[in-house]
């Protein structure tokens, strides 16, 4: 089963969820999707840490065989691309690694270099597998490091909980693709439910079962409610705005280990999980 | 001398288009038969890299010069290579900023931005 948290911004709690989930399931995998500032590893202190290096496929040119036809150019949807005075300029980061240029010249005088743009680590901690994505500043897109994260889940029988990026684009969409159910976190603000907007759009067009967990409750009117309730979605779990849990995780402890009272939460809100997902199952089979 | 500029409209009294890469059309002003003509932007609409398939249609069309609000780091890059000069635009018409350049009164733009990639919902 997999699992992803996402949000329509940052610091809403996806990474708080995610690592107490892992942590209360029995045996489960922790995917850190968010690779331009990964934190979950921060909470797990992962052991026996394994790294690879991910790269990209980048064409370069041999200016002696390029005889100036321009299909390459032309070809490029994202204009990484240009002729000019006779050669031929490419722009790595621009570049989305499709290949087309090299498969499309004619003269075979493109070819593809390998580009390393971030790594993958690999641990453990206790009962959890930790598999954190690591983009290299400056680099534009993150999305191959999470095509090589989520080629680990096809290898998993644990429960596995995918810590995705904030926001709704291109980067979000990859990392929730091979998800069975989706964990919304939602701040009490009206910024909040709009950010919530967005993330639901983006399940409901991917058609993936979802739900929302509202985090930092209080008791006076929460627009993230109000949101969830007029759209006929189900709230999986409430985290209160409580100072103890806070100091706990900003001091990088998973609350869910340190205190009953936020393991029953936590555990709570996974047998929740547990039942939409098996619901899920049974109506689509 | 052939010298561009991004503009809104294509009538020689458009206002100056604030962007380069995305700006809608080009007026092309040739200064040795004082004729223009306008060209649509065909990178306007692209998913990325507006500015340098902007800049290739520039380099395409023998520019020798624009004059521009502003200029990312990547259309800079063809600019130069394709040796077209790049000036500051000044408030202003089309005509007047053309006649600015002729009498030499126009800076070269010095403060090329690294551009605004992943902000058109790539």
């Amino acid at each position: 089963m997999n699992i992803a948290v996402l949000s329509g911004k940052g610091g809403t709690g996806k990474t708080l969820l995610s690592v107490n989930l892992a942590s209360v399931a029995e045996k489960s995998t922790y995917i850190d999707c968010d690779v331009e500032e990964p934190n979950g590893h921060l909470f797990f202190k992962p052991e026996n840490i394994k790294s690879k290096k991910v790269s990209v496929w980048i064409p370069m040119v041999d200016e002696k065989l390029c005889n100036g036809c321009r299909i390459c150019v032309d070809f490029c949807k994202f204009n990484a691309l240009a002729y000019i005075k006779n050669s031929l300029f490419v722009f790595d980061e621009i570049c989305h690694s499709c290949g087309g240029c090299v498969y499309l010249c004619p003269q075979g005088a493109l070819s593809e270099k390998a580009n390393k743009i971030g790594e993958i680590q690999e641990g453990t901690s206790k009962n959890v597998e930790i598999i954190t994505g690591i983009l290299n500043p400056g680099e534009a897109s993150g999305v191959p490091i999470i095509k090589e994260l989520l080629k680990h889940i096809e290898s998993q029988h644990a429960e596995c909980f995918i810590d995705c990026p904030p926001g709704s684009a291109c980067i979000v969409m990859e990392s929730i693709k091979d998800a069975d159910y989706c964990v919304l976190v939602a701040e009490p603000t009206i910024f909040g439910s709009h950010n919530l907007a967005m993330v639901y759009e983006l399940v409901q067009l991917f058609k993936i079962p979802h739900g929302v967990v509202l985090n930092k409750c209080q008791d006076d009117g929460n627009p993230s409610e109000l949101f969830c309730e007029e759209n006929n979605i189900p709230i999986i779990g409430r985290i209160p705005f409580d100072r103890d849990l806070g100091n706990l995780n900003s001091n990088a402890l998973i609350a869910a280990n340190e205190n009953e009272k936020y393991h029953s939460m936590f555990s709570n809100i996974l047998q929740r999980i547990r039942k939409e997902v098996l619901h899920e199952t049974t109506i689509n089979s | 001398m052939k010298i561009a500029l991004p503009v809104d409209e294509k009538n020689i009294e458009s206002p100056i288009c604030i962007s380069f890469g995305r700006t809608p059309c080009f007026v092309i002003f040739d200064t040795d038969t004082n004729g223009s003509l306008f060209l649509d932007n065909s990178a306007a609409a692209s998913q990325g890299g507006a500015g340098i398939q902007a800049a290739q249609m520039l380099a395409d069309h023998n520019i020798q010069a624009l004059i521009t609000p502003r200029c990312g780091e990547n259309a800079a890059e063809v600019l130069n290579a394709a040796e077209i000069k790049i000036y500051k635009s000044i408030a202003g018409s089309i005509l007047e900023n053309v006649q600015a350049l002729v009498q030499n009164n126009l800076s070269p733009l010095n403060e090329i931005h690294a551009g605004f990639h992943n902000h058109g919902g790539m």
